[in-house]
C-alpha cells in the first residue's frame, strides 16, 4: 500500500494517461504526463505537470499535486493516446478519427497537427479507433473495424492498410520488432502480423484453448522480444512466449472484472502493473528463482531507459526471464495494490521511472513519485 | 395532499407565446420537454414555432466544479455505507464525525475553488454552497457529534468562528498598520474577537492601546484580568459542569462589580466590553453590525449567559435570539428557518426546508443518508413504501442518471436502496446511450455484477445487431456468446453459411476455425464449425477422415435439412476418387439419406441432373465397394 498516494479530481472521466518519455540520457523523473477523457460531450486531452524534480528530500504530499498545464478539445472519447516524441501525441478516437496534437513549449498550447478523420470506418457509420501504438514516425492503429492502418507522421496519406485484418474488433496492438505486430481481439486471439509481407493474413494466431475470452491490453517485455502479457476480460493475465506455439507460459487471476492496461515497467522488466475495471491497480513482482543473484544470471539486461528497447545485437538468446519460469507459486511472485481504497474503474495506468499515473472513471488521477521498483 | 408551501417559480419559454397557443409537454428522468401545440388559445390552428424545448430544473450537474463535489462526495457516500454494522454505536460516533467533516471539506473546496474562477461573476453558487456547509456543520455540532452541555457552547462558538473569517482579515490590517491603536478599525477588531470569546487574542490586540494610554492604565490591567480570568470549560478535565458553573458565576460576579464600581466608566469601549462580559443584551445589539447574523447573536448571548446549556434548551433561545435580532418586518429567509429548526431539533424539518429551497437532492440526500447511519431518523414509512432516506437517495441518483458521465455514480447509489434501487436500476441502465464497444462492456459488467440478466442479454442483442449490420460476424458473435444468446448465434451462422453458398468460399476463417468451445452454443454453430473442419480435412488430403465427417454430419441430424443438398455435392468429389474412401455402409448410408432428401418433394423442386450424378456415383462406388471389402487377399 502506498503513502502520500493523493487523487486529484478533475471533472472528466480519464480514458487514458500516459508520462511524456524522458530523454534516455538524462536521468530524471518524469514530470509531465498527458491525459484523455471520455463519455463527455466535450472531450479533452490535456497536459499536467507535477513540478519541479530536482528537490530532493522534500517529501511533501501536497507537491506534485498535478498542475493542468493546457488543454485541447477532443471529438469523440479518447480510446488511446501515445506520445510520439516530446512534442507530439496521437490518440485514436471513438468516432474513428486518429488525430496528432502538437505541444508547443513556448506557448504552452496544444494544437492539431494532423488528423486523419475517417481512418477506421463502417460503410455507413462510424467505428471507433481502438488502439495506437508509434515507433516514431511510424503510427500503427487498430480498430472496431477490423482493419490495421499504418501511418507516417507527416505524411497525408496512409502508408499501409490491412482490410479485413480481423472479423471481431482489435482492442490493442504492440510491437514485436520493427517490423512486426501483435494484435488482441475480442475473440480472444492474438496475431502476429509482419509488414514486409504483403498479404491480408496474419504470420501467426495464437489463442487460449477452453473458453475465448475477449482480450482487452497487451503490452511486449521491454527487453525480450518474445515475452508479451496480455489482459482480458476475465481479468486473467497472461504471459506468453510467443516463439513457442499456442500456450500462454503462465495464467494468473489478477482482477474481478476486465483488465483495461497492462505495462512492464520499462526499465525494470521483474515489475508489471495491471489496471481494472474493478477499481484495482496492481503491482507485481517476480524475482528469479535461483540462489546466485539476479545480477550474475544473464536474465537482466543492464537498465536501458528507453520506451521502444530493441534487443541490442548479439544480445543472448538463452537469456532467461523470470516471467517465464511457467510456475508462478507464491513465493516468487508478490502483488501489491497501488490505490489506497476502492475505486471506480481505473481505465489507465502508465509508468516511467519511479513515478505512476492512472486515471479513473471516478473523475481522479492518482500520481505516485515513489513507486519501489 | 400537503399543500405547497412556496410560490412555485415561472420559467418562459424564448419564443414562445402563451396567450397564443397552448403548449404541450412531456416529463422525462430529470427534465420536460415543451412543444407548441396547434391548438390556439381561441380555438383554431395556424403555424408556429417549430422548436421542442428542454427545460431542466437542475443546472447545477453540469458545472464543471461541482462535478468534483459529486464524485468525491460519492467516494465518500461508498466509505461510509461500508462500515460495519456491528461495531457498538459508540464506537462508529468517531468515525461518523470524521466523515461528516470530510463531506463539509469536500464542500469548502469546492466553495474555494469557485471563489477562485467566479471574481467578476455573481457567485450564488458559491453562497449557496457557504450556506450548505453552514446548515451541514450546524447539524454536525447538533446531531453527529450530539454535544453535551458545557461543550456545546464551545462547538457552536468554533462554528461561529469558521463562519465568520472576516475578522482575522480586518485584525491582520489593522496591526500592519503604523498605528493600530488609532486605526479605525481597531475597536471593532477587538469587539469582534470579544464577542466570539477569543480572548487571547483581544487582550494581545488591547494592549496596544494600553501602550498608548499609560495613564490608563490600572484600568486595562484590570480588564485584561478579567479577560484572562474567564473560565473556559474543559471537558476534558475532571472538572464537573456544575464546579464550572460555580467558577464562572463567581467570575461574572466578579466583573458586575467592576461595572458597578465604574471602574471602566472614563472609557466608553471598554465599558462596553464589560458590559458584554455581563452579557448585557442592549449592548450586544448594539453591535448588530459586528455580529451580522442572529446565531452569531445566539452564540454570543449563550457564552456570556448561559454557557452550560442544554441541547433541549437551545430552541428558547434560538427563537428569541431570532426574534430580538431581526428586524419584525423583514421576512425570515429559507436559510434562517433552516437553522432555527436545527436549533429545535426537528430533523425532518430541517430535511425538508433543505429539499424545497434548493434545486438538487445532493445535499439532502448525503446527509440524510449520514443522520440515517447515526440511527437519528425515526423510521417513517412515506405513503409510497420506502423510508425517506431511500426516496432522497434514489431521486438524487435519479437526477445523475440524466447526466452524460456521472451515471455511474448513481449506480452505486442505487445499490445501497434496498427496497426499489434495484428496480431503478433496471430501468435506468438500458438507457444509456451506447456509443463505443467499451462502453458496452462497463454497462453489461455493472449487469452482471447485480444478476441483471434480461439487461445483458438486452445489450448484447443491440451489440450484436449493430455489428451484423455492419457486416462484423466475428465481434457479432462475441456479444452472442457474452449473452449466451444460442439464438442469435444461430442467425449468425446462417449468414456465415449463406456467405459460403453464395460465395464458395468462407470468410473470416479466422473466426470459423477458432471457435473452441464456444462451438456448442447452438446446433448451427457446431454445424459450422465441422462443416469447415471438414474442408480443411479435405484440404489436407486426408479423405477417409473427411468422409467420416461428413456423414456424421447428416446421420447425426447437425446439419440443416436446406444444407443436406450440398453436403452430397461436397461427396461427389470423394466419390469419385480412385481408390474407394466410402466403405459399402457408408455409402448404403448416404443412399439413404438421398432418398430421405427428395422423397415428399415434387419434381420441379429438385435438380434433376445433380440428382442423377449422385446416385450414379453412389452405385458406382457401392460396387467398388463391396469388390473392395469381398475381396480376399491372397
Amino acid at each position: 500500500m502506498m503513502e502520500g498516494i493523493n487523487a486529484k479530481y478533475v471533472s472528466q472521466k480519464i480514458s487514458k494517461t500516459r508520462w511524456r518519455p524522458v530523454s534516455s540520457s538524462s536521468l530524471q523523473q518524469p514530470d509531465i504526463f498527458a491525459t484523455g477523457s471520455w463519455d463527455n460531450e466535450d472531450n479533452k486531452i490535456s497536459i499536467w505537470s507535477i513540478g519541479e524534480n530536482g528537490i530532493s528530500g522534500v517529501d511533501d504530499e501536497f507537491e506534485g499535486d498535478p498542475q493542468l498545464v493546457c488543454e485541447h478539445k477532443h471529438n469523440g472519447d479518447v480510446l488511446d493516446l501515445q506520445f510520439l516524441d516530446q512534442d507530439r501525441i496521437v490518440t485514436a478516437s471513438s468516432t474513428g478519427a486518429v488525430i496528432i496534437f502538437r505541444h508547443h513549449h513556448n506557448s504552452q498550447t496544444l494544437s492539431v497537427s494532423q488528423l486523419w478523420e475517417r481512418a477506421h470506418h463502417y460503410p455507413c457509420d462510424n467505428a471507433p479507433c481502438t488502439g495506437i501504438v508509434c515507433n516514431s514516425p511510424e503510427i500503427v492503429t487498430v480498430g472496431e473495424d477490423g482493419r490495421i492502418i499504418l501511418f507516417r507522421a507527416d505524411q497525408e496519406g496512409v502508408l499501409r492498410t490491412i482490410e479485413n485484418a480481423d472479423s471481431s474488433t482489435i482492442h490493442d496492438v504492440t510491437f514485436l520488432r520493427t517490423t512486426e505486430i501483435l494484435t488482441v481481439n475480442s475473440i480472444g486471439q492474438l496475431k502476429i502480423w509482419d509488414f514486409r509481407q504483403q498479404g491480408n493474413e496474419p504470420s501467426q494466431i495464437l489463442s487460449l484453448t477452453g473458453d475465448r475470452v475477449p482480450l482487452h491490453c497487451v503490452d511486449r517485455h521491454p527487453n525480450q522480444q518474445h515475452i508479451v502479457a496480455t489482459g482480458g476480460q476475465d481479468g486473467m493475465l497472461c504471459i506468453w512466449d510467443v516463439r513457442q506455439g499456442n500456450m500462454p507460459f503462465s495464467l494468473m487471476e489478477a482482477h474481478s472484472a476486465e483488465m483495461w492496461e497492462v505495462h512492464f515497467h520499462p526499465s525494470n522488466p521483474d515489475h508489471l502493473f495491471s489496471c481494472s475495471e474493478d477499481g484495482s491497480l496492481l503491482h507485481w513482482e517476480t524475482s528469479s528463482n535461483s540462489d546466485t543473484p539476479s545480477f550474475l544470471q544473464g536474465g537482466r539486461n543492464t537498465s536501458i531507459v528507453s520506451r521502444s528497447a530493441i534487443a541490442p545485437a548479439g544480445g543472448n538468446q538463452s537469456l532467461i526471464s523470470s516471467w517465464l519460469t511457467g510456475d508462478s507459486c507464491k513465493g516468487r511472485l508478490e502483488t501489491t495494490h497501488m490505490l489506497p481504497s476502492q475505486t471506480l474503474s481505473v481505465n489507465s495506468l502508465d509508468v516511467l521511472g519511479q513515478c505512476l499515473v492512472c486515471g479513473t472513471d471516478g473523475e481522479a488521477i492518482y500520481v505516485n513519485r515513489r513507486v519501489p521498483i | 395532499m400537503e399543500e405547497v408551501d412556496v410560490e412555485p417559480t415561472t420559467t418562459p419559454i424564448p419564443g414562445f407565446d402563451s396567450n397564443q397557443k397552448h403548449l404541450g409537454f412531456v416529463w422525462g428522468p430529470g427534465d420536460i420537454l415543451v412543444y407548441e401545440t396547434i391548438y390556439k388559445a381561441s380555438g383554431g390552428s395556424a403555424g408556429g414555432c417549430p422548436f421542442v424545448h428542454e427545460v431542466r430544473k437542475d443546472e447545477d450537474i453540469y458545472s464543471p466544479i461541482l462535478r468534483k463535489l459529486f464524485n468525491e462526495s460519492h467516494h465518500i457516500f461508498v466509505g461510509l455505507q461500508r462500515i460495519r454494522e456491528d461495531l457498538p454505536s459508540k464506537n462508529k460516533k468517531p468515525q461518523f464525525v470524521s466523515i461528516s467533516k470530510n463531506y463539509r471539506s469536500v464542500i469548502r473546496a469546492c466553495m474555494e475553488e469557485l471563489q477562485q474562477v467566479a471574481v467578476y461573476h455573481n457567485d450564488s453558487l458559491g453562497n449557496t454552497l457557504l450556506s450548505l456547509e453552514l446548515i451541514w456543520n450546524l447539524c454536525e455540532v447538533l446531531f453527529i457529534d450530539a454535544a453535551p452541555a458545557g461543550s456545546l457552547v464551545l462547538h457552536l462558538l468554533d462554528w461561529v468562528r469558521l463562519h465568520k473569517a472576516d475578522v482575522d482579515e480586518k485584525a491582520r490590517e489593522v496591526l500592519a498598520s503604523e498605528s493600530p491603536a488609532e486605526h479605525q478599525a481597531y475597536w471593532d477588531v477587538v469587539i469582534s474577537y470579544v464577542l466570539q470569546g477569543r480572548m487571547d487574542e483581544a487582550r494581545q490586540v488591547l494592549v496596544k492601546q494600553a501602550a498608548l494610554q499609560p495613564a490608563a492604565r490600572v484600568m486595562f490591567k484590570l480588564l485584561d484580568n478579567l479577560l484572562m480570568k474567564m473560565p473556559i470549560f474543559n471537558p476534558g478535565e475532571t472538572q464537573t459542569l456544575t464546579e464550572f458553573d460555580v467558577k464562572w458565576r463567581h467570575w461574572r460576579e466578579e466583573v458586575d462589580h467592576c461595572l458597578q464600581d465604574q471602574s471602566f466608566a472614563s472609557n466608553r469601549h471598554l465599558e462596553d466590553i464589560c458590559k458584554i462580559l455581563v452579557g448585557d443584551e442592549d449592548v450586544l445589539l448594539e453591535y448588530k453590525e459586528l455580529l451580522s447574523t442572529w446565531y452569531h447573536f445566539l452564540v454570543t448571548r449563550l457564552l456570556f449567559s448561559h454557557p452550560t446549556v442544554k441541547p433541549t434548551e437551545l430552541h428558547y433561545y434560538a427563537q428569541s435570539s431570532m426574534h430580538m435580532f431581526l428586524d419584525t418586518r423583514s421576512v425570515p429567509e429559507p436559510l434562517d428557518s433552516i437553522l432555527l429548526a436545527a436549533f429545535e431539533f426537528d430533523i425532518h424539518q430541517v430535511i425538508k426546508d433543505c429539499s424545497i429551497a434548493l434545486n438538487n437532492w445532493w445535499f439532502v440526500g448525503h446527509l440524510t443518508d449520514l443522520l440515517d447511519h447515526c440511527k437519528l431518523l425515526q423510521s417513517h414509512n412515506l405513503h409510497f413504501g420506502s423510508n425517506l432516506r431511500e426516496f432522497l437517495l434514489l431521486e438524487y441518483a435519479s437526477g445523475l442518471f440524466t447526466h452524460h458521465s456521472l451515471w455511474q455514480l448513481a449506480v452505486d447509489y442505487f445499490d445501497h436502496c434496498p427496497e426499489f434501487g434495484r428496480v431503478y436500476l433496471e430501468l435506468q441502465i438500458e438507457r444509456v446511450p451506447l456509443d463505443t464497444e467499451r462502453k458496452a462492456l462497463k454497462v453489461i459488467r455493472i449487469c452482471e455484477q447485480r444478476q441483471m440478466t434480461e439487461q445483458v442479454r438486452s445489450i448484447c442483442k443491440i451489440m450484436a445487431k449493430k455489428a451484423l449490420r455492419n457486416n462484423r460476424l466475428g465481434s457479432a458473435l462475441s456479444w452472442s456468446i457474452r449473452a449466451k444468446d444460442a439464438a442469435f448465434a444461430t442467425l449468425i451462422s446462417e449468414r456465415f453459411l449463406q456467405d459460403y453458398c453464395a460465395k464458395g468460399t468462407f470468410s473470416d476463417l479466422d473466426l470459423i476455425d477458432n471457435l473452441g468451445p464456444a462451438m456448442l452454443l447452438s446446433d448451427r454453430l457446431t454445424f459450422l464449425g465441422k462443416y469447415r473442419e471438414f474442408h480443411r480435412l479435405y484440404g489436407e488430403k486426408r479423405f477417409s477422415d473427411a468422409a467420416k465427417l461428413l456423414l456424421s454430419l447428416m446421420t447425426a441430424k447437425i446439419a440443416p435439412h436446406s444444407f443436406w443438398m450440398t453436403l452430397l455435392t461436397d461427396a461427389l468429389p470423394l466419390l469419385e476418387q480412385k481408390e474407394v474412401i466410402f466403405s459399402a455402409d457408408q455409402t448404403h448410408e448416404l443412399m439413404f439419406c438421398l432418398e430421405e432428401l427428395t422423397s415428399g418433394k415434387s419434381d420441379e423442386d429438385i435438380e434433376t441432373t445433380k440428382i442423377e450424378l449422385l446416385r450414379l456415383a453412389l452405385a458406382r462406388n457401392l460396387a467398388m465397394a463391396i469388390v473392395k471389402e469381398g475381396t480376399v487377399e491372397v
